[in-house]
C-alpha cells in the first residue's frame, strides 16, 4: 500500500462514518422534533402524561380564560363521540373538570385512541392535565356507551395575549394494532 | 429632450401602476386590511427587486457593450477591491433589514386570532371541504359544483368554472371570523386570495388562521397542498354577507337542517321504490363516488377497487353498508354515514348494488342503514 | 478497502482499452466514467423534458383532454425526480469526474473502482422508478418532496419502488461525493493550495459535502415513509402519536442543502467562464469561495421557509423569514463580482459565455422571486402557485441548466478535440433563450393571479397564458434536439481542430493538456507556482 492509498482509505472511513452519522441523524430529528414541541409547543400537541395539581395553586381571578373543545372522528371510526361542554371559562390556576361521551354503535368491539390537539400552539405548555382518557386507549365493547372524564388546569403563567384556545380531540380506531385487552372496557 | 425623457418616465410609471393592479397578472389587492398590508409588502418588495435588476444589469449591459474586445476595450488588471466587496455586502444587508420590518409587522397582525366573533370549523378530505359553524347547529359539506361534462369538454365551460361549489361557506363582513382548519385525510390547504388567508390543514392537528372581510361578495379560491388525485377539482367559496343578512342566513340554515332530521325519522317507517332508489342513488354515486371508483364503476385498477362485480357489491350487504357508512381505516375510502342522508345512503347502496350488470335486485331501505348506524 | 489501493495502479499497467461494451462496463478512468454521467444525464433530461411536454400539453387548455389527473400526478412527481436526482445532479457529477483530476493536476479519481459502481448503480435506480409507471395503478402520484400522509397511508404500491429507487440514487450521490472529497483533499498537484484552487474544484468541495451531510437524511426520510406504509411504525401518523408536519421537517432539512446541491456547482462554472470571455482574473476569488461557504452553512437553518403555512408559531416564522433573506447577501456577492469581473475587461461572445450571460441576468431573476417568497406574510399568497413553480424553474432550468450547457460548451474542445459547430450552437442558444422565457416568464402572471400548482385543469381566466406557456414548453423541448445533434457531431470528431489552450483567455490546469484530452493525464503530477 503506497501512503496516498492509505490517507486516502483513512479519509472514506471518516466519510462513511459522517455518512452513517447523519443517516442517524435523520431519524433523530424524530425524538429531537418531539422534545423541541415540548418546549416550544410548535405543534399544539399537549402532554401524554397526567400532571399533578398542587392544591395551593394561586387561582388567578383577574384573568378569565375561554377554552372550546372539539371533537372529531377519524374516517373509519364509526363511535359517536362528543363533548358535554363545548366552551368553558376557567381562571387560570383552578381546576375543571369536563365530560366527552362515547357510544359504540357497532355491533363489534372497538379500541379508540383520541389524539389532542391545540391552537394556538403555545397554549399547549401552559394546559395541564391531571386526568385524561387520551392518556389512554379505550376500549367500548358493542353497543356499550361510556362518560370520558378530563381534568385540568391552566397554568397562571400563561401569556396574556392568549385569552381563548382550543382543544380538539380527534378520536381512531386502534383496535387492529392495539396492545390492550378489550375486557379491560 | 429632458422634459421628453421626464414625460416617457412618468407615462411608464403611470402605465405600470396600471398594470401592476391588472388582477390577471398580480397579486390582488383583496377585500380585508391584511390582504392590502400583504399586497403594499409584496409590491415594495416588487420594486425594491427591480430597483436592484436595474442597476446590476444596467451595470452589466454597459460592460458588455463599452469594454467589448471588438471594440478594442483592453483588459485592466484589477480583481480585488476590500471597499468595494464590503460595500456590497453591507448595503443589501441594510436594505434587507428595511424590509424585515414591514413585514414583521403584517405577520404579528396575521397570526393574531384572539376575540373572534364567528368562530368555523373547516374540515379537507380527498376532495371536498366540510364547514361547522361553532356556536350553532349548522354544518355541511361543500363540493364542486362545476359539471363533469364541462370537464370532459363536452359542454361549454360556465364563468366560474372550477371555482364554484353547492353549498358555499357564508360569513359576516366587518367581523373577526376565526377558522380553525384541520383534515380528515391527507394535507389539504385551504386558500382564500382575497383574505390572504392560506394555511394547511393537517390530519389530526389544528391550525387557526382569521379573516375580517370588508366588502360583501363572493369570494374564491382553491386548495393549495397537493391531496391526490382530485387536487385541482377542490374549490373553495365564501359569501361575505352584512350581518343580519347573515344572522337570517344562519338561522333559516338552522331550521332546515333541524327539519331535515326529524324527516329522517319519517323516513324509517317508509319503505321506498326500486326505481326511486336508483334514481337517487344514480345522482349521489355521481356527486360523492365516481371520482375515485369511476363513473363505469370500474374504479381506478391498483388504486381505487372496483364496485362492479365485487364479492362485496354483489353478495355482502351489512358489509357494503358498513363500508359506506363508516369507511375503511387507512385507506381513501370515507365514511359517508355523516356525509350523506340515510335515504341517500340507501340509495346510493341499492345503486351500487344493481348498476353496471351488478344485478341483485335488492333494494337498501333508509332503516337497514339506520340499523347499522344505531347498532339495532 | 484494499481494493482502493488496487484501483490506484489499475491504469497504469492497462493502457489499452478493453473494446466496445465492456469498456464502458468496466472502466474506471474519470474521463469514461465522466462522459457516461453526462450522457446519462442528457438522455434523463430528454426523459423528464418528455414529462415535462405531456404536463405541458395537458395543460394546453382548460378542460382534461389528455391524461387523466392521477397520470398526470405521477408526471408531475416523476418529471421532478428525474429532473433532479437523473439529469442536474449527475451532470455536476459528469462534470466533476471530468474536471476535477484535469483541474487540479491529478492522474484520475481518487476512488476509480468506487466511481465505476457510482456511476453504474444508477441506471438501475431510474429503470426501476420508470418501470413503476407500469405498474397496476400507476408510480408515485404525490410529488418530488412525497409529503405523508400522502406517500404512506394514502399512496398505492408503487412506494416501495420509489423508495428503493431513491435509496440507489442516494448511494450513488454519496459515494460521489465520497470520491470527490477525497480527490480535492489528496490528490492535488504539489504547488495548489487552498487558496489556489479553480472556483469549480471549491464550490464542488463544498457541494460533496452538502451532499454527504443530507442525502443520509433523505434516506431515513424513505426509510420512514416505508415503514411508516408497511410495518406499523407511526412517525407521520397522528393516530400512533407521530405528527405530519415532522416529514415535512425531516424533507426539506434534506431538500435546501439540495437546492444548493444543484447551483454551487453551476457558481464555479461560471467563475471560470466570465474571467476567460473577459479576459481578466476573476474579481473577489476569496469572497467568492468565503460566499459559497457561507451560502452552505446558511442552507441548514432556513428549511422551514417551505412550510410557513403548515402553522408555525410566530417566533420559528420570523426566524426562517430573517434567516432566508440573509442568504441573498452572499448570492448577491457572487453576482456583483461577476459583473467586476466583466467591468473593463475586454469581453467576447463565444458561446459558453452567451449562456454565461444568460445564467447571470435570469439566475438574478430567480434569485428576485426567491427573496420575494421569504417574506413570510407575502409567501401565504405565493406558496404553492405557479410563481414558486416559475421561481424554482427560474433557478434550476435558467440556472443550473443553463450553467451545465455553458460549461458543455466550455469544454467539449477539451473532450473531443473538435470545435462545436457554432450554426448550430446559435440556434440552440437563441431558441433556447426565447423559449425558455415564453415558457417560465407568464408563470409569475398565472401563480400571482391565484393558479396553484400541479393542478391538471384550471379556471379559465389562467386560459390565455397557460396557452403560451405550453407553446414555450414545446420550443424549449425542441431546441434541446438542435444540442443533441451538436453534441453527437463533435463527439464524432466533426469540425474544426481545437486548440490546447482552446479559448485564448482560458488559464488553468486543463487548458494544459493538449484537446482531446488524453485518454491518461497527469501520471507525473505538474508543478503549480
Amino acid at each position: 500500500m503506497t501512503e496516498q492509498s492509505q490517507s486516502n482509505n483513512r479519509m472514506v472511513i471518516k466519510l462513511v462514518a459522517i455518512v452513517i452519522g447523519m443517516f442517524g441523524f435523520g431519524f433523530a430529528l424524530v425524538p429531537l422534533y418531539d422534545v423541541f414541541c415540548d418546549i416550544t409547543g410548535i405543534n399544539g400537541k399537549t402532554n401524554p402524561y397526567a400532571a399533578t395539581y398542587d392544591v395551593n395553586t394561586d387561582v388567578d381571578t383577574s384573568r378569565e380564560i375561554t377554552v372550546e373543545f372539539i371533537t372529531r372522528n377519524q374516517s373509519g371510526m364509526p363511535w359517536d363521540f362528543e363533548a358535554r361542554t363545548h366552551r368553558i371559562k376557567v381562571h387560570p390556576g383552578e381546576l375543571k373538570t369536563v365530560e366527552f361521551y362515547v357510544r359504540n354503535p357497532t355491533g363489534r368491539d372497538i379500541i379508540g385512541q383520541a389524539i389532542p390537539s391545540v391552537s394556538p400552539g403555545t397554549a399547549a405548555l401552559y394546559l395541564n392535565k391531571t386526568e385524561c382518557f387520551c392518556f389512554e386507549q379505550q376500549p367500548l365493547k358493542a353497543g356499550a356507551e361510556a362518560l370520558m372524564p378530563m381534568q385540568f388546569y391552566v397554568d397562571p403563567q400563561l401569556p396574556e395575549d392568549i385569552k381563548v384556545f382550543t382543544l380538539s380531540y380527534t378520536l381512531y380506531d386502534v383496535t387492529g394494532t392495539s396492545t390492550v385487552a378489550m375486557n379491560r372496557g | 429632450m429632458g422634459k421628453g425623457v421626464l414625460t416617457a418616465i412618468c407615462a411608464t410609471l403611470a402605465s405600470s401602476v396600471a398594470v401592476a393592479e391588472r388582477s390577471d397578472i398580480n397579486l390582488r389587492q383583496g377585500v380585508t386590511d391584511i390582504s392590502e398590508q400583504v399586497y403594499g409588502l409584496h409590491m415594495t418588495i416588487f420594486y425594491i427587486c427591480v430597483v436592484i435588476g436595474v442597476v446590476v444589469f444596467g451595470a452589466m449591459l454597459y460592460a458588455m457593450i463599452f469594454h467589448r474586445k471588438s471594440k478594442g476595450a483592453k483588459p485592466a488588471n484589477f480583481h480585488e477591491s476590500v471597499k468595494v466587496e464590503v460595500a456590497w455586502t453591507i448595503v443589501p444587508f441594510l436594505i434587507l433589514v428595511g424590509m424585515a420590518i414591514p413585514a414583521a409587522k403584517t405577520l404579528i397582525a396575521m397570526e393574531d386570532t384572539s376575540e373572534a366573533d364567528v368562530t368555523v370549523l373547516v374540515t379537507g378530505s380527498q376532495w371536498k371541504w366540510h364547514y361547522k359553524y361553532m356556536d350553532h347547529d349548522v354544518d355541511f359539506y361543500s363540493l364542486m359544483a362545476t359539471q363533469p361534462e364541462q370537464i370532459a369538454n363536452k359542454f361549454d365551460k360556465g364563468e366560474n368554472y372550477l371555482l364554484e361549489v353547492d353549498r358555499p361557506l357564508v360569513i359576516p363582513t366587518g367581523q373577526k371570523v376565526r377558522f380553525l382548519i384541520t383534515s380528515d385525510d391527507v394535507i389539504h390547504s385551504w386558500w382564500v386570495p382575497d383574505f390572504a388567508v392560506k394555511k394547511d390543514a393537517n390530519p389530526g392537528f389544528i391550525n387557526e388562521a382569521w379573516t375580517k372581510v370588508n366588502e360583501p361578495g363572493i369570494y374564491r379560491g382553491q386548495c393549495a397542498e397537493l391531496c391526490g388525485k382530485d387536487h385541482g377539482f377542490m374549490p373553495v367559496v365564501v359569501i361575505a354577507k352584512e350581518p343580519a343578512e347573515y344572522q337570517r342566513w344562519l338561522a333559516e340554515e338552522e331550521a332546515k337542517q333541524l327539519k331535515a332530521k326529524e324527516e329522517e325519522q319519517k323516513l324509517l317507517a317508509m319503505n321506498m321504490e326500486m326505481d326511486e332508489l336508483m334514481d337517487v342513488g344514480k345522482q349521489v354515486y355521481q356527486s360523492a363516488c365516481a371520482a375515485c371508483h369511476m363513473p363505469n364503476g370500474e374504479g381506478l385498477p391498483g388504486v381505487f377497487p372496483a364496485l362492479k362485480g365485487s364479492d362485496i357489491a354483489i353478495n355482502d350487504m351489512q358489509k357494503h353498508i358498513d363500508i359506506v357508512v363508516n369507511g375503511v381505516s387507512g385507506t381513501s375510502m370515507q365514511a359517508f354515514g355523516k356525509q350523506l342522508s340515510l335515504k341517500e345512503l340507501a340509495a346510493v347502496i341499492t345503486y351500487e348494488r344493481n348498476a353496471w350488470g351488478n344485478n341483485t335486485g335488492e333494494t337498501v331501505q333508509a332503516k337497514d342503514v339506520n340499523a347499522l348506524i344505531t347498532g339495532n | 478497502m484494499s481494493s482502493v489501493a488496487d484501483d490506484l495502479h489499475h491504469d497504469e499497467h492497462h493502457d489499452h482499452k478493453p473494446a466496445g461494451i465492456m469498456r464502458w462496463l468496466l472502466t474506471t478512468n474519470h474521463k469514461d466514467i465522466g462522459t457516461l454521467y453526462l450522457w446519462f444525464a442528457f438522455i434523463m433530461f430528454l426523459v423528464g423534458g418528455a414529462m415535462a411536454m405531456v404536463i405541458r400539453a395537458e395543460l394546453f387548455q382548460p378542460g382534461l383532454q389528455i391524461v387523466e389527473p392521477n397520470f398526470f400526478n405521477q408526471m408531475t412527481t416523476v418529471h421532478g425526480l428525474i429532473m433532479v436526482f437523473g439529469a442536474v445532479m449527475p451532470a455536476f457529477t459528469g462534470l466533476a469526474n471530468w474536471m476535477v483530476p484535469l483541474m487540479i493536476g491529478a492522474p484520475d479519481m481518487a476512488l476509480p473502482r468506487m466511481n465505476n459502481w457510482s456511476f453504474w448503480i444508477l441506471p438501475g435506480a431510474f429503470l426501476i422508478l420508470l418501470a413503476s409507471l407500469f405498474l397496476e395503478g400507476g408510480g408515485p402520484n404525490f410529488g418530488w418532496t412525497f409529503y405523508a400522509p400522502l406517500s404512506t397511508t394514502y399512496s398505492n404500491d408503487s412506494t416501495a419502488l420509489f423508495v428503493f429507487s431513491v435509496h440507489i440514487m442516494g448511494i450513488s450521490s454519496i459515494m460521489g461525493a465520497i470520491n470527490v472529497i477525497v480527490t480535492i483533499f489528496n490528490m492535488r498537484a504539489p504547488g495548489m493550495t487552498w487558496m489556489k484552487m479553480p472556483m469549480f474544484v471549491w464550490t464542488w468541495l463544498i457541494t460533496a459535502f452538502l451532499l454527504i451531510a443530507v442525502m443520509p437524511v433523505l434516506a431515513g426520510a424513505v426509510t420512514m415513509v416505508l415503514t411508516d406504509k408497511y410495518f406499523g411504525t407511526s412517525f407521520f401518523d397522528a393516530a400512533g402519536g407521530g405528527d405530519p408536519v415532522l416529514f415535512q421537517h425531516i424533507f426539506w432539512f434534506f431538500g435546501h442543502p439540495e437546492v444548493y446541491i444543484m447551483i454551487l456547482p453551476a457558481f464555479g462554472i461560471i467563475s471560470h467562464i466570465v474571467p476567460t470571455f473577459s479576459r481578466k482574473k476573476l474579481f473577489g476569488y476569496s469572497s467568492m469561495v468565503y460566499a459559497t461557504a457561507s451560502i452552505a452553512l446558511l442552507s441548514f437553518i432556513v428549511w422551514a421557509h417551505h412550510m410557513f403555512t403548515t402553522g408555525m408559531p410566530l417566533f420559528a416564522e420570523m426566524f426562517f423569514m430573517f434567516a432566508t433573506m440573509l442568504i441573498s447577501v452572499p448570492t448577491g456577492v457572487k453576482v456583483f463580482n461577476w459583473v467586476a469581473t466583466m467591468w473593463r475587461g475586454s469581453i467576447s461572445y463565444e458561446m459558453p459565455m452567451m449562456f454565461a450571460l444568460a445564467f447571470i441576468v435570469l439566475f438574478t431573476i430567480g434569485g428576485f422571486s426567491g427573496l420575494m417568497l421569504a417574506i413570510t406574510p407575502v409567501d401565504f399568497q405565493y406558496h404553492d402557485t405557479y410563481f414558486v413553480v416559475a421561481h424554482f424553474h427560474y433557478v434550476l432550468v435558467t440556472g443550473a441548466v443553463f450553467s451545465i450547457m455553458a460549461a458543455v460548451y466550455y469544454w467539449l474542445p477539451k473532450w473531443c478535440g473538435k470545435m462545436y459547430d457554432q450554426t448550430l450552437a446559435q440556434w440552440h442558444f437563441w431558441c433556447s433563450l426565447i423559449s425558455v422565457n415564453l415558457l417560465f416568464f407568464p408563470m409569475h402572471f398565472v401563480g400571482l393571479a391565484g393558479m396553484p400548482r400541479r393542478i391538471p385543469d384550471y379556471a379559465l381566466q389562467f386560459a390565455d397564458f397557460n396557452k403560451w406557456i405550453s407553446i414555450g414548453g414545446f420550443a424549449f423541448g425542441l431546441s434541446q434536439l438542435i444540442f443533441l445533434a451538436l453534441i453527437i457531431k463533435a463527439s464524432r470528431k466533426i469540425g474544426e481542430p481545437a486548440t490546447a489552450q482552446v479559448w485564448d483567455g482560458a488559464e488553468g490546469l486543463e487548458w494544459e493538456v493538449p484537446s482531446p484530452a488524453p485518454y491518461h493525464t497527469f501520471e507525473t503530477p505538474p508543478e503549480v507556482k
